[in-house]
């Protein structure tokens, strides 16, 4: 399998997964799925520390340190505060 | 360490995002949920941290700092009811570093033709590294349009001017251009970043038609498009795990928008390019209303309160505007104390985004088993004794269902006219979003408690205890 068809087969499965996985989820909680999802698309964070660690250029280095800054924004500001409304749901048990 | 162990270590990652996500199925396992995502999180950046590629840490920590720092305030001090302003600039965020990662990426590519790179240029580099930035460019100014039109800094109507369909056709036209012009010539930035600007641009034009009450569908679908830049992404840089956490996020926001559609009874179609029609047709407020609206008092409604047996609640975006909530929790305990059984009909679009309104009613401490969705408290309000709707009025406008003509007709409702007596709190007989006469007000068992909503529930409460004595 060449390398182009390994990360669409990778993309299409990760996909079907997404669809069983989050059609369950109640409409109670859509919010915090969706600060939820915030903090996991800050995932580009890896690529941002990429480009930040390897300063190949001060350019690159630049638009990564941005790139950092912002995918860290997601990720620790959307797991925080789905964490805070998560509380609010569970505290009633 | 060598990329066997690392895309392990990714693979592993993915999985915790996805037992993350399962976790949210339940209110019980949905705090455990979203720790098992911030693991897989943390696991994929500190092992990323051991790449050899990075030969510097002081830009990387300073701006997991910067970017911590902000997070962590922005999470702490946002008010619930500004949750979708938050969700909107975040959904932006993620846009903006993947256009930003993408172009780094581009650049190293050109510095590094020759060497060792270990990004092999190609059509499919190039096509990958177009997506995410015209992806991120639309998400980036989309939402902070839509931001905008939350927040109230700019008109949160629809805005539109004559051939602006064809002005986006040219501009999506031009973007292709490029795109085509990027595959040609790999080693330029030039392209990419041109694209980047048309595509903004075209991120504006996309969103600034779109009316306030549609922003639910705008920003769930700008949430999708944020992930779907970070799979792009990960398809510029060949990494697995960049692939299957955009990709999770692309299928999270989708199925949003569908739901928000089908709550709407509008295709997305409609919502994104069309106009959502005030018709002039159909009855006038004087035909509906005329003569046969009654209006009551908190004694009154204190006493029909005192006899019921099961309580509706059905909140619309008027409560939470109204600061409601927290008087509205007093009157649930009051009933809840007197043996009364008091539960919420949500509407799918009662807020401001999906689930909203049972995050402000959460934050109130109503227990969620009380917090009912449309499909689950319809069949029962033929056993409600009293409905009590604050600040709702499309969205329990049974011409929905009765009125083939109607702006709203097969738009799903709650069903509030059914039960016993249904009385309505809310400041005038003005109309919603649909712009059409509500005969709910009318009926023969509706009663109109006109005023502002956190004020008439607290009238409501000091009647209901001075009657429970």
């Amino acid at each position: 399998m060449d390398s182009f068809a390994m990360v669409f087969t990778i993309f299409v499965l990760a996909a079907f997964i997404g669809f069983e996985v989050i059609a369950k989820v109640p409409p109670t909680l859509h919010t915090p799925l969706m600060s939820g999802s915030n903090a996991i698309s800050g995932i580009i964070l890896i690529g941002a520390i990429l480009s930040a660690g390897a300063q190949h250029t001060w350019l690159t280095a630049g638009l990564g340190f941005i790139a950092v800054v912002l995918a860290t924004i997601n990720v620790v500001g959307g797991f925080m505060v789905t964490n805070r409304m998560l509380e609010m749901f569970k505290r009633k048990d | 360490m060598s990329s066997g162990l690392v895309n392990i270590a990714y693979l592993i990652a993915a999985s915790l995002f996805i037992f993350g996500l399962k976790g949210l199925t339940h209110p019980r396992t949905a705090v455990r949920g979203n720790l098992l995502g911030a693991l897989g999180m943390l696991l994929a950046v500190v092992i990323t941290l051991l790449d050899q590629s990075i030969i510097g840490y002081e830009i990387i920590i300073a701006g997991i700092v910067v970017g911590g720092g902000i997070g962590a305030v922005l999470a702490v001090r946002i008010k619930m009811t500004d949750m979708p302003q938050l969700v909107a600039i975040f959904n932006g965020f993620g846009g903006l570093a993947s256009i930003l990662v993408a172009g780094a990426a581009l650049l190293e590519v050109a510095v590094l033709t020759g060497t060792s790179s270990a990004i092999a240029i190609n059509a499919q580099f190039s096509i990958s590294t177009f997506a995410s930035g015209f992806i991120g460019a639309i998400t980036f100014w989309g939402s902070l349009v839509a931001f905008g039109k939350l927040q109230g800094l700019t008109n949160d109507g629809s805005v539109r001017y004559p051939g602006d369909q064809i002005v986006k056709v040219v501009l999506t036209i031009v973007i292709l251009v490029l795109g085509y012009m990027m595959v040609m010539y790999p080693d330029s930035s030039i392209p990419y970043w041109l694209m980047v600007i048309v595509a903004s641009v075209l991120g504006i034009l996309f969103v600034i038609p779109i009316g306030g009450a549609d922003m639910p569908v705008v920003v769930a679908l700008l949430n999708s498009f944020s992930g779907l830049a970070a799979a792009a992404t990960g398809f510029v840089l060949f990494n697995s795990v960049l692939i299957v956490a955009g990709t999770l996020v692309g299928a999270s926001g989708i199925i949003l928008t569908i739901i928000m559609c089908k709550a709407m009874n509008r295709s997305l179609a409609n919502v994104l390019f069309g106009t959502f029609t005030v018709t002039e047709g159909g009855p006038s407020a004087d035909e509906v209303y005329g003569g046969k609206v009654k209006a009551t008092s908190p004694e009154e409604v204190a006493m029909l309160l005192e006899g019921a047996k099961r309580v509706c609640i059905v909140p619309g975006y008027g409560m939470a505007v109204a600061q409601a909530q927290h008087a509205v929790r007093e009157l649930f305990d009051l009933l809840e104390g007197h043996g009364a059984i008091v539960e919420f009909g949500v509407h799918p679009v009662a807020g401001r985004m999906p689930g909203h309104m049972n995050v402000l009613l959460a934050e109130a401490d109503i227990p969620y088993e009380r917090l009912k969705d449309m499909d689950e408290i319809n069949p029962s309000f033929k056993q409600v004794d009293v409905t009590i709707v604050i600040g709702a009025n499309d969205v329990v406008n049974p011409v929905a269902r009765t009125d083939p003509d109607s702006p709203i007709a097969g738009m799903p409702i709650l069903d509030v006219d059914y039960s016993k007596t249904v009385i309505v709190i809310k400041r005038s007989l003005s109309p919603g979003f649909a712009g059409i006469p509500n005969p709910l007000f009318a009926a023969d068992n509706a009663l109109m408690l006109f005023g502002d909503g956190k004020k008439a529930i607290e009238e409501m409460v000091k009647c209901v205890k001075e009657e429970l004595g």
